[in-house]
């Protein structure tokens, strides 16, 4: 009988605390568990009893990467309660912010978190050693998404500008002149970000995934669609509750979304693109097809190239609403908060995050519902473990750790958005 | 210091967003510089090679929230030469607090399917309440300049410059018309450290507070103030419970107006 163990106390270079173990015996996986021992902070509950207008700002400290995405799904939520229309100036600056996030985060995990573990190295200041011009470009890329939220949100953690029914402030057209300057540049340093990813080496690791992501008539989903997937899923988003629910899986400590009656699923880049790569601007698609790309991507490992893709189409799309915006007359739809239910699912990098607030006629908070994209992949992060260890089950045990760490980092995974439903776990040694 | 080898940095997470390490890594002109100048050997959301300790600096985030986390904490001063806590989790409790002022066993039920999983303490609670800190950096998030200087201090053996008036005077230095006067009365401005450059007066909006109280606020005199303009208790207890509800003058505040 021959056994190992293939354990990660401390998941480096993901946002928030969790570990992974991968259990062989015999040449076959046994167990295969991604714990996260991050403390509940239990948000859910304090946004019972809070007003409506202080929603967008709480949520958002539920994640430092992307409070952006949590502003967005909780200011649609509570707009479509209270049916609310905010004007198409304020569509396209939400729009607009949210490209600074994603360029943000995405130049993140391409070149910091996600790119050391092709080329080897333990972190991204390692790397500078030998590829500085490439770090470099990429902390200035990452640079302007964070720049693009100061100017429309005041900060690029935390920003401080959206509310329910629009924005305390817009910007003028000169406002976002110069940043548009800066996005021709970083659109460039997008473009080679994507041709540095597809020289990456990859495994050979196709897998056969659900997608689930938002749709939109015209435009790459960011804050509006309906919710589709590969396998037929077609539906508004205020359907989400009667299609996707929350388990207790056996081998595992945390809840995991399934899509009821099919399983695990997957959000984020992969799915995004592979069901809305007609959406994607011609500058983008063109990138992807010159990457090597085709309108659909199976591999994994290969979303480094997809977030790079998206990054170009983030700096284009941004270049397009900048050339195209007004500033409105008023920042603020007219409303009056009235009691009732909403929901809302937009694109944080990681994949849709869903949103369902109930308010009663004082505009208080009575119940709130959060389910974040890591959530949604947490089972599929443990399939592809088991999926990828199992043919190469005598690869020596720190070259597949190591490996094991790629696998979950392919997914972006946000731990601190995660744990205010996933249980809690001490096994930190 | 030739010869001499780099300081040695190292950031931990407790219960937080990570939005206050991230400021470390979005410092973009900064952060290969920080690198050449000390030692990053403890940061796992940046990297995989994680070095043992002593360490020289600590930056901690985030609140204690678990018994584990409870003696976590005092591992890391014990291998800290320096501890530095960052952000509104770390100095206050952060958001996580307001469990402080319900049960926190109704907190539970409410988001988990099944509670008897669930091994939290009764109160989110600042680092400062377990041991010993060196420096408080405040903010939800941090300023990242505020980090720059802060480190830039540590190395150079002085007292870092940040500054601990009110938000009140920013925004007199930047030229803002008062927010009391002009977008409603629930700005908490007066009584708010300064940090953030007035940001949300900047943008029409009243302060809410995220760099925690400033010296000696007169939070009841600006409670007064509110009352004075008919807001209600209810919202007055809402406001001082923020991102930082834990700290004390806000805390004290809350409490009072509380049935």
């Amino acid at each position: 009988m021959r056994s190992k163990t293939i354990k990660v106390d401390m998941l480096a270079r993901v946002e928030g605390e969790g570990g992974l173990t991968v259990k062989v015996k015999d040449d076959r996986v046994t167990d295969v568990k991604f714990t996260v021992f991050e403390p509940p902070r239990f948000f859910e509950a304090f946004l019972r009893g809070r007003s409506y207008d202080e929603v967008v700002d709480i949520v958002a400290r539920i994640c430092g990467i992307c409070p952006v995405a949590y502003q967005m799904s909780a200011a649609h939520a509570i707009e479509m309660a209270f049916g609310v229309h905010i004007s198409e100036e304020v569509r396209l600056l939400r729009r607009l912010l949210y490209c600074g996030e994603w360029i943000e985060s995405h130049a993140l995990h391409v070149f910091f978190l996600h790119a050391p573990d092709f080329l080897g190295y333990q972190d991204a200041i390692a790397m500078a050693k030998d590829h500085a011009p490439v770090v470099q470009k990429a902390l200035q890329l990452k640079k302007v998404g964070n720049d693009l939220m100061i100017v429309i949100g005041g900060r690029e953690i935390h920003p401080i500008s959206v509310r329910v029914g629009g924005f305390y402030k817009m910007p003028t057209k000169a406002e976002l002149a110069p940043i548009a300057e800066r996005l021709k540049w970083a659109r460039d340093a997008a473009l080679e970000a994507v041709t540095f990813a597809a020289g990456l080496p990859f495994p050979d690791f196709e897998r056969d995934y659900e997608y689930v992501s938002l749709r939109h008539e015209t435009d790459y989903p960011m804050n509006e669609g309906r919710l589709v997937s590969n396998t037929g899923l077609d539906i508004a988003v205020r359907e989400y509750d009667q299609h996707f629910e929350e388990q207790h899986v056996a081998h595992s400590n945390a809840l995991h979304s399934v899509h009821t009656g099919k399983g695990s699923y997957l959000v984020g880049p992969l799915a995004r693109y592979n069901l809305n790569f007609d959406r994607l601007s011609p500058v983008a698609q063109q990138a992807a097809r010159a990457a090597g790309l085709g309108t659909a991507v199976h591999n994994p490992f290969k979303s480094i190239i997809v977030r790079a893709v998206e990054t170009v189409y983030a700096c284009d799309e941004a270049l397009r609403i900048i050339d195209q915006y007004e500033q409105p007359a008023s920042a603020l739809a007219e409303f009056r908060p009235t009691p009732g239910v909403g929901y809302a699912c937009t694109e944080a990098p990681r994949g849709i995050l869903f949103h369902r607030y109930r308010i009663n006629p004082r505009g208080l908070v009575l119940d709130a519902k959060i389910v974040p994209p890591t959530s949604q992949n947490l089972k599929m992060m443990e399939a592809d473990l088991r999926e990828y260890v199992t043919p190469r089950i005598n690869t020596p045990v720190d070259k597949l750790t190591w490996q094991c760490e790629q696998v979950i980092r392919n997914f972006d995974p946000c731990i601190s958005c995660a744990t205010h439903f996933l249980k809690l776990t001490i096994e930190r040694t | 210091m030739a010869g001499k080898s780099k300081p040695r940095l190292a950031v931990w997470k407790f219960a937080s967003c990570d939005g206050c390490q991230l400021s470390l890594l979005d410092c973009e002109d900064e952060l290969l510089a920080v690198a050449g100048a000390v030692e990053i050997a403890n940061f796992p959301e940046a990297s995989r090679k994680i070095e043992k300790g002593p360490y020289d600096i600590s930056l901690v985030e985030g609140s204690i929230t678990t018994p584990h986390d409870a003696e976590r904490i005092h591992k890391i001063r014990r291998i800290s030469q320096v501890l530095v806590t960052i952000g509104a989790c770390a100095t206050a409790g952060g958001i996580q607090a307001l469990r402080n002022f319900k049960d926190v066993k109704d907190f539970i039920s409410i988001v988990y399917a099944n509670p008897s999983y669930i091994e939290t303490l009764n109160k989110s609670t600042a680092i400062r309440d377990h041991v010993f800190v060196d420096y408080e950096l405040r903010g939800c998030p941090i300023n990242k300049a505020q980090l720059i200087e802060l480190l830039s201090a540590f190395l150079n053996g002085r007292k870092p410059n940040i500054p601990n008036y009110s938000v009140c005077v920013e925004c007199k230095l930047r030229g803002n018309t008062c927010g009391l006067v002009t977008f409603g009365p629930t700005c908490l401005g007066p009584v708010t450290q300064a940090g953030c450059n007035a940001l949300c007066p900047t943008f029409h909006r009243g302060c809410f507070g995220c760099y925690g109280p400033k010296e000696s606020a007169n939070t009841s005199s600006l409670a007064e103030t509110w009352r004075a303009q008919w807001v209600t208790s209810e919202q007055l207890v809402r406001t001082f419970r923020g991102f930082n509800a834990y700290a004390e003058s806000f805390r004290k505040e809350s409490e009072a107006n509380e049935k």
